[in-house]
């Protein structure tokens, strides 16, 4: 069973009404249990959480200790090229923007590639729009061969594959691979995804699965908060997260909590997610999911990632750039969105050592 | 043991693994601090003499991130395969933490589940039976398992270290059963690792005759973990010490002072 078929479960389950009925009684025993099910863990989603936000950061934060212990890791994206055939609503890459596209030769992402791991990071996130033309996965395994020299981990970001592609990516040494579904309404999916291959919602939802079965290390997952209802959206996220984690016991799964941010073209997020909203879902999500990789990225605020770094985040971004080749310099490309938090990898680890937490620059090797 | 034989026997009381003679028996690891620096101060304060480390942690080309640095001189590396799925990549890992100086003792841990953190004892069976023919001093983290155990030993393992809880649970001896009877039958060391959560569980397992315990979560996450890593040191102690002296049976009975059936061996008087 796939899980689009396990989530089918759930479509009897009206969300709204659901979340009504749930009183602090329901909310208290979600905090106070061992093993919280799904729907524990959407009673400490609901409207009524609100007034018990303080008691599930404490245990929240005391789960996350006891875990990952008071580190958090750090890593950042390295854009490979923004050619999109894709039109997504709500980004800047989409095919119809017009802008100066760009492609990192072998020789520009060496240069890349050495800017970043001067800065200490080992960990990378390779990213790329969807351009089976000009970014071919033969590319991008070249990419990848190159940038083993220089880094112990690469998760990829980039279109969804078949398993055997993303096998021949595991083999020349890519351990990790984030996929967003974006939204799991498949109504709204439709909606904001207007033309290119990445329409089929199914494809997509199952690329995370895929990835689980071609041998990746980490499977990181996640919802564009604002693009669908956030009661429903961070309730899929967790059922996804929870079935890849119990289906692929040796797959670390993570999650992240992006925030649609500011971009090039007209798009409005339909609901507008709350500081207050992000911090109960990243709450939730970890007593529901103790084990679960936790990442904010630099959409969100220096101030606010500094505020929520005790309650249950395990990973961040540093020395952020949406651009391609934007580590080395290249001040032409276009940003992919606009972050929040410009702080370099010094800057985010002086920071995390503040707080008392040890930033981590490597946590993985592959070592073959 | 008498009293005599026990105060000549206690100076001596180390604990022997391959051809080392250790007085400490808590055995510390390097994950989950907050700071190299507070590391080094906890470790220094735990008088461990064994250090436990993931190799995929280590980064080799920063001096200041690198945890090697950080460790006390003097301890014996224990450098683990964390993050090994399979025999296979233990025993790769075990190699490069070899050649890259972190000398030849190896703690195997093989997991496949990342749920519970519970480890494949078939995979470290065969993990081990290769590196210590290999000429490492093995040190297999498992699941509390008699057969295992003894199959550990056949393969040539140098202790052997049953989980008392899952990792980081800090819950203490929750399979304490098991471990005595590991204690009971198996030869080598019985090294209690994951899930101690207290100094007084540390001491239990110590009681109950545990060569070592090894300790990271608690000392680590601790509000002050150097003090916490001294509160382990004399728990692990206290324990060893009790053990040596021998405590008790534990009865469901009391011992009546004047016994409840004494007259019958009156009546022939
Ligand atoms: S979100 Fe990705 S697929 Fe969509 S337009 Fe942007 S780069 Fe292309």
């Amino acid at each position: 069973m796939d899980f689009y078929r396990m989530s089918q479960q759930y479509d009897e389950l009206n969300i709204e009404r659901y979340l009504n009925s749930i009183d602090d009684q329901d909310v208290i025993n979600a905090i106070n249990k061992q093993h919280l099910n799904e729907l524990d863990y959407l009673a400490l989603l609901s409207p009524s959480a609100d007034k018990y936000l303080e008691q599930m950061a404490k245990r929240a934060r005391e789960l996350t200790i006891q875990h990952f212990g008071r580190t958090i890791g750090l890593y950042t994206p390295l854009y490979l090229a923004d050619y999109c055939v894709n039109q997504c609503a709500y980004c800047s890459f989409n095919s119809q923007q017009q802008f100066k596209r760009n492609k990192l030769t072998l020789q520009d992402l060496e240069k890349e590639a050495g800017a970043i791991s001067k800065t200490g990071l080992k960990h990378i996130l390779v990213l790329t729009g969807e351009s089976r033309s000009k970014t071919p996965v033969s590319y991008i395994k070249e990419c990848i061969v190159l940038l083993k020299k220089y880094f112990s981990s690469i998760s990829i970001e980039i279109y969804p594959l078949d398993v055997e592609e993303y096998k021949e990516l595991v083999d020349v040494g890519v351990d990790g691979l984030t996929i967003y579904q974006e939204v799991y309404n498949e109504e709204i999916y439709r909606q904001v995804h207007l033309k290119g291959p990445k329409k089929d919602y199914h494809y997509r939802l199952n690329a995370a699965e895929r990835g689980c079965v071609a041998g990746m290390r980490s499977v990181n997952i996640g919802t564009l908060l604002g693009l669908g209802d956030f009661y429903s959206e961070a309730f899929y996220t967790g059922l996804h997260a929870n079935y890849l984690q119990t289906k692929y016991i040796d797959v670390e799964v993570g999650v992240s909590l992006p925030r649609l941010r500011p971009f090039k073209g007209a798009f409005q997020p339909r609901t507008t997610v709350s500081d207050q909203q992000l911090v109960q879902m990243m709450l939730a999500l970890r007593l529901y999911l103790p084990r679960v990789g936790i990442n904010i990225s630099t959409r969100e605020t220096a101030k606010l990632r500094d505020a929520i770094l005790p309650l249950g985040v395990t990973k961040m971004s540093a020395g952020v750039s949406t651009k391609v080749g934007g580590h080395s310099g290249n001040e032409e490309a276009s940003n992919q969105f606009d972050i929040s938090d410009e702080r370099s990898v010094e800057e985010m680890m002086e920071m995390i050592y503040q707080n008392n937490y040890q930033p981590v620059l490597k946590d993985w090797h592959l070592f073959r | 043991m008498n009293n005599e034989e026990y105060f000549e026997a206690k100076p001596k009381d180390n604990l022997k693994i391959a051809n080392e003679n250790l007085k400490s028996r808590l055995l510390v690891g390097t994950g989950k601090f907050a700071n190299n620096q507070v590391m080094n101060k906890a470790i220094a304060s735990s008088e461990s003499q064994v250090v436990t480390m993931a190799l995929r942690r280590i980064d080799f080309d920063s001096e200041q991130e690198n945890v090697l640095n950080f460790i006390p001189k003097g301890c014996i590396l224990l450098p683990n395969t964390s993050g090994a799925r399979t025999a296979d990549e233990a025993v790769r890992i075990a190699k490069i933490a070899r050649a890259a100086g972190c000398g030849n003792w190896i703690k195997i841990e093989v997991i496949k589940d990342n749920k519970y953190l519970l480890p494949d004892n078939y995979e470290t069976i065969k993990a081990t039976e290769i590196l210590a023919k290999d000429g490492f001093v093995v040190l297999p983290y498992m699941s509390p398992d008699l057969m295992v155990a003894k199959q550990l030993v056949e393969v040539g393992a140098a202790a052997v270290m049953p989980l008392g809880a899952p990792i980081g649970s800090n819950q203490g001896l929750q399979t304490k059963e098991m471990i005595r009877i590991l204690i009971n039958e198996i030869s080598l060391p019985i090294i209690v690792d994951a899930g101690i959560g207290k100094p007084s569980q540390a001491a239990e397992a110590m009681e109950l005759g545990a060569a070592a315990v090894l300790v990271n979560t608690a000392i680590a996450t601790a509000k002050n973990p150097v003090l916490m890593a001294e509160a382990f040191r004399d728990a692990v102690k206290a324990g060893r010490t009790a053990y040596l002296a021998g405590p008790g049976a534990t009865k469901d009975y009391a011992d009546a002072s004047s016994p409840l059936t004494g007259f019958l061996n009156n009546q022939s008087e």
